[in-house]
């Protein structure tokens, strides 16, 4: 290093002590209300909407919601961007007053600066009457965002393999969930259960089994003042089970090299037999056996293998929830698309999803839960502020590929450790954030 | 500003004939000349490189959270944590995968410049095969790969037409997916020293090697006594990149594995930090503590090889 970059570097050192005063400065006005207008005719401005559906907005689906929607609100032009890597780039738009004018909450957002970010939708005694999830985006008593859908977690299988392996009934406990993989893998040629380890995401979605374990519409207190991995902790159920099946080599064989896309068509076609997603991906896995020339009927969903008072039970939980920018010139406007695409869309038809309002009929790729008895709980949120800023202090990631991917890793032998250790570390760092954080 | 031109212009014709100096106005506007034409990559270079850096170390002050408007001065506290926190630096064995795999890399590429900057036939159609890798995105690189790595994937195929039937995870343990990761960067990265080294051997004078032929010397005396010390600025230059490029491995491993494995990178672990755990004033502050031991590693190289004038005759 010569002179002149000591000197540059010197000059950058004593700049940068002067700069953080001037960082942060979006969304200092607070407290804006989105109302909803009295008459549809006469709501008018252009709005964009911001979107993780890549898909639907590519393949026009998304227009076609628009006209729809142009039909009561003729005035209003409907304009949709989509976002591949949705969390990162809207995290560093909102650092301007640039952020659409309907978009979706990312989860980075802490609960106490929604107001700073978003424009109030009603109170939540008015909007808990009609819609589910309110308490999910309430703060201060006012809701701040709707959810479109309701997804509730469960294994996504191929009923035609687990019929063959002599499999009818779903399984009631972790065991006997892993006695049948094993029969698929002893009477089948099929991969008993796909980890989809390297897309990353597919794993997080065991932290859902939250609550479905023991029937527990608390289970989000529970992590936020206990510890997730004690023994019959929830998550420590999940974790074990998957652990498990991994150990037992009921997996791909090499899940580092695993395919999302590819997973889709080999379940429907049954050279995949389980996964554990929700049920938002029931429509693409039925779309992927069309494709490929097989019966889509053969896709079935099953909750998690474990019963309390003889029932299983399922969590239904919000997808993205909508919010109106605070900055929107046009409130009004994006206040309306988000009722319409809530109440009158047929997005959650579409989906299969569970609809955010109360009173609607359940999804028909429930039925078999119906049937069955399976309770669906809806967790209370109440303290889901707190289980976030836990995960970010301690760096488990509950949200996040990294713990399970290790997990993964420890059971296939990648990776030293014992099971026992492995979740020993993540209550100790858990509990640890706990206590830093206070009351 | 136009008229100023215009003066100097007509001035400058009429001074032609005779070489006198060039008056005081000339030569004040001459001094201006090289900057004007500066202002666009500078700005550039302030805008993009020094501003971010400027602010990354505002922000490694401060507990920010990259998106909240509340941020607070904390001090030395994120580099306090930085240092007493031991598994953040444990990753940094990964990168002696691709220190090795530089040192291959290296040797590679030499060996190619020199057998290229002979007379070989297809010389140009091997250099291209050579260089392309280096032009294609890093992001279709990790994709490409992927597939290659798979199970039954074009690794298996192609080893499998050789009679080797191999049935290993590539990807599937800590030392298997580090070796692998490593061997997609030589791919990647060979082209460009390989580049760097021919430009160089073919800036050698061609008579030295005539003279050496007389004087009985063959190709490895000529690589020894004139390849060699004609390229040493050219090969520390790229031993310093490959040292630094080591230390921060990222798009790689990033995509084709996400750190998974035990393949995480010090850079994956900063990102990771910045956005997964909203601690962008930690983040930041472990992106400066990298830039410091980039700094520092380059220096120490510089003071063990220092850069002296080649003198070859």
């Amino acid at each position: 290093m010569n002179r002149r970059t000591v000197l540059s570097l010197a000059v950058a050192m004593s700049a940068a002590l002067l700069l953080p005063g001037c960082t942060g400065t979006g969304g200092s006005s607070k407290g804006a209300d989105a109302k909803a207008a009295d008459d549809p005719s006469k709501v008018s401005g252009t709005i964009k909407v911001l979107t993780v559906r890549t898909d639907l907005v590519q393949d026009g689906t998304m227009k076609k919601y628009a006209a729809e929607f142009n039909k009561t609100y003729p005035k209003v032009k409907v304009e949709f961007e989509a976002l591949t890597n949705y969390e990162a780039e809207v995290k560093i738009r909102m650092n301007t007053e640039n952020y659409g004018d309907v978009l979706l909450i990312p989860a980075v957002i802490k609960k106490a600066d929604y107001p700073r970010f978003f424009a109030s939708l009603g109170t939540a005694a008015e909007r808990g009457k009609k819609y589910r999830f309110t308490d999910y985006t309430t703060v201060g008593g006012k809701v701040y965002g709707q959810s479109p859908i309701g997804v509730a977690p469960g294994f996504v299988y191929n009923k035609r393999i687990w019929k063959e392996a002599g499999v009818t009934d779903w399984p009631t406990t972790p065991a006997e969930f892993i006695a049948d993989l094993k029969a698929i893998k002893a009477k089948t040629d099929a991969i008993p259960y796909y980890t989809n380890f390297a897309a990353g995401w597919t794993l997080t979605s065991w932290t859902y089994v939250d609550g479905a374990v023991h029937c527990d519409p608390q289970a989000t207190t529970e992590l936020a003042e206990g510890d997730p991995w004690a023994k019959g902790a929830d998550l420590r159920v999940g974790d074990t089970l998957l652990h498990d099946i991994v150990k037992a080599g009921l997996v791909e064989k090499d899940p580092t090299t695993s395919n999302w896309e590819e997973s889709k068509p080999r379940t429907a076609k049954g050279e995949i037999a389980t996964q554990w997603l929700g049920t938002w991906a029931i429509v693409q896995f039925q779309d992927a056996a069309r494709k490929a020339g097989v019966n889509p009927d053969d896709i079935g969903f099953m909750p998690f293998p474990s019963q309390t008072d003889g029932r299983f039970c399922a969590t239904v939980a919000p997808d993205y929830n909508q919010a109106v920018n605070v900055h929107s010139k046009y409130k009004e406007a994006a206040r309306a698309w988000i009722d319409w695409f809530t109440d009158k869309s047929t997005y959650g038809q579409d989906n299969l999803a569970v609809s955010p309002l109360k009173n609607a009929p359940m999804p028909e790729v429930l039925a078999p839960y119906e049937e069955q008895g399976v309770k669906l709980i809806e967790v209370d949120d109440a303290q889901g502020a707190r289980v976030k800023q836990i995960d970010s202090d301690s760096e488990v990631g509950i949200y996040a590929p990294e713990y399970r991917q290790n997990l993964v890793d420890l059971a296939r032998g990648a990776r030293k450790g014992s099971l026992d250790g492995f979740l020993g570390d993540l209550s100790k760092r858990w509990t640890d954030a706990q206590k830093n954080l206070g009351s | 500003m136009t008229d100023i031109t215009e003066k100097a212009a007509v001035e400058v014709s009429t001074a032609a004939p005779v070489p006198a100096p060039a008056p005081r106005r000339t030569r004040a506007w001459r001094g201006v000349t090289p900057w004007l034409f500066l202002i666009a990559p500078l700005a550039l270079l302030v805008t993009f490189t020094y501003a971010p850096i400027v602010n990354m170390l505002a922000y490694s002050f401060t507990d920010w959270d990259g998106v909240s408007p509340v941020l607070h001065y904390t001090g030395a506290e994120n580099y306090r944590e930085v240092f007493t926190r031991p598994d953040l630096f444990e990753v940094f064995w990964v990168s002696g995968y691709y220190l090795a795999a530089s040192a291959v890399q290296i040797v590679l590429a030499l060996y190619f410049a020199t057998v290229l900057s002979f007379d070989v036939r297809f010389r140009n159609f091997f250099k291209g095969v050579l260089f392309f890798p280096y032009l294609i995105n890093g992001v279709a690189i990790g994709f490409v790969f992927l597939y290659f790595f798979q199970d039954g994937g074009t690794l298996d195929s192609v080893l499998s037409l050789f009679g080797v039937h191999t049935d290993h995870a590539w990807l599937g343990t800590p030392v298997s997916a580090n070796t692998s990761l490593a061997g997609v960067s030589v791919w990647r990265y060979l082209g460009l020293n390989f580049v760097l080294f021919l430009g160089a051997i073919q800036s050698i004078p061609g008579e030295l090697y005539e003279a050496a032929e007389l004087d009985g010397a063959n190709r490895w005396h000529q690589f020894r006594h004139i390849i060699a010390p004609g390229i040493k600025p050219v090969l520390t230059l790229t031993v310093i990149l490959s040292i630094s490029g080591s230390l921060s491995v990222f798009e790689i491993p990033y995509i084709m594995t996400g750190g998974a494995t035990g393949t995480e990178t010090f850079v994956i672990q900063t990102v990771n930090l910045a956005f997964r755990f909203n601690k962008t004033g930690l983040a930041s502050a472990a992106a400066v503590v990298l830039l410091l031991i980039i700094l520092l590693v380059t220096w120490v190289q510089r003071r063990l090889v220092p850069d002296d004038k080649v003198d070859l005759v």
